[in-house]
């Protein structure tokens, strides 16, 4: 451990449905040496902590939470856990660990876990969040999101998708449940687990805010739900709005109304992302959302291409995406 | 804490992250930051008067939130605005109101 510990120590989850191959996951991503120095904390669910007997790496910086789902039980504990984690860092008592990764229970909605990262007043001046990595089970998949409203708001939350089992599982429903994904969260790159080599660095790479990359390549393709209902006749109630605006956005007003817009739906605005053209700012600023918890948001270095348009995608459940335009539209033009 | 102006190191909310570098430094350039408060308080006030409410900055530190008839709520930020203005109006504050979208339209109060 020749570097000291960053300022900020990246925290990753990794969620996803029961069942849907978080733990090989991160067996897979613990072997990399992108993720040497890193802590875990896994959580379980039910009596037995399978997931715990299964994964190899198994060390001091290791802290099982035994007391239920992560979402809504053990906020405090996991609040306790990573703190406990902090102190014995800074006594030497573990190795000086660079990244945390927390995966959670299959049955957790991840916001209550962002939010504890966030919000936690000695936590925060600690750790920052990390990628949110979303498990989908390519042959289970479906079903589940279908009859678990917890893995819609996985996959909705998540920085980067990864599809498992698609070794396992028909091509058709493979692509099926790719276009669903796309239709819940068209900013996060897909990778399949099975077929492609699971590129850690990429995976965990803290610039899943900064947008440089999912914006030119994710952004064009936000499907219009209306016109998939042929082939999808799943209807998750969730649209993706995809917004450009070509002239400069007024910092305060925006923030005037997201944080209204997130007072009165945050539930219903699973993600918010986005590059924005500031007025009086020289460098594109990053947003970035998942239900009621914001980013910071961040200057990026610069525009990744020429194009200087603001661009925004958010993903609600339940709203009309014609409305929520409408909106900001209706509140930019109303400039102090 | 600027004894003149009476802006302390700023909130980290992050509606007060300003429209330049180095976003949340604290006790950077107070003036800019004094600035940039006045101009939320008048993008909000945009919004606010809508239902006849007013935003007025106290002292660079936080904001009070009033109804015509002065029933007055402090609030911190903007995050908190909305609760306050809705317990103060009795009723909710919808960005999607189609009412309040057409009047924003319009430009009419």
């Amino acid at each position: 451990m020749s570097e000291p510990s960053p300022q900020f120590t990246p925290v990753t989850l990794i969620t996803g449905f029961l069942g849907s191959g978080k733990t090989t996951l991160l067996q897979r991503l613990l072997r990399e040496p992108a993720l040497a120095d890193t802590a875990v904390l896994i959580n379980e669910f039910g009596e037995i902590g399978l997931d715990h007997h299964l994964l190899e790496r198994i060390d001091e910086t290791m802290v099982v939470l035994q007391s239920g789902c992560l979402c809504c039980t053990i906020r405090g504990e996991l609040s306790t856990a990573i703190r406990e984690l902090h102190s014995k860092r800074e006594r030497g008592v573990v190795p000086a660990f660079r990244r945390l990764v927390i995966e959670s229970s299959g049955l957790a909605d991840p916001f209550p876990i962002l939010s504890t990262v966030q919000a936690d007043p000695v936590l925060r001046h600690h750790f920052r969040l990390g990628n949110v990595i979303t498990t989908v089970d390519a042959v289970n998949g479906m079903s589940q999101l279908d009859a678990q409203p917890e893995s819609v708001r996985q996959a909705a939350a998540a920085d980067r998708l990864v599809l498992t089992k698609t070794d396992l599982a028909a091509a058709d429903t493979v692509q099926t449940l790719v276009e669903r994904l796309r239709r819940i969260n068209p900013t996060a790159p897909i990778w399949r687990s099975a077929e492609e080599e699971v590129d850690a660095t990429a995976l965990l790479s803290s610039d899943a805010n900064g947008a440089e990359r999912w914006w030119p390549e994710h952004a064009s393709p936000v499907p219009d739900s209306h016109a998939h209902h042929d082939r999808n006749r799943h209807d998750d109630d969730i649209r993706a709005v995809a917004l450009s605006f070509a002239e400069p956005v007024d910092w305060a007003m925006f923030g005037v109304w997201l944080t209204m817009l997130l007072h009165r739906h945050g539930n219903e605005v699973l993600r918010v992302k986005g590059i924005l053209n500031v007025a009086d700012a020289q460098t594109p600023v990053a947003v970035h959302a998942v239900q009621h918890l914001v980013h910071p948001p961040r200057h990026l270095a610069a525009w990744p291409d020429a194009d200087r348009q603001s661009c925004l995608v958010i993903i609600v459940k339940g709203l009309a995406p014609a409305t929520v335009e409408r909106s900001l539209r209706s509140f930019a033009m109303t400039m102090p | 804490m600027c004894g003149l102006c009476g802006v302390l190191g700023g909130s980290d909310h992050w509606t007060d992250a300003a429209a330049r570098p180095g976003i949340f430094t604290r006790n950077t350039d107070p003036a800019s930051r004094r600035r940039e408060r006045m101009h939320r308080v008048a993008a909000a006030n945009c919004i606010l008067k809508h239902y006849r409410l007013t935003l007025a900055d106290w002292q660079g530190s936080t904001f009070l939130l009033s109804t015509a008839t002065g029933k007055t709520e402090i609030v911190d930020n903007l995050a908190h605005l909305w609760a306050a203005a809705e317990r103060l109006l009795g009723r909710r504050c919808d960005p999607l109101d189609p009412d309040l979208i057409a009047r924003l339209e319009t430009g009419r109060e």
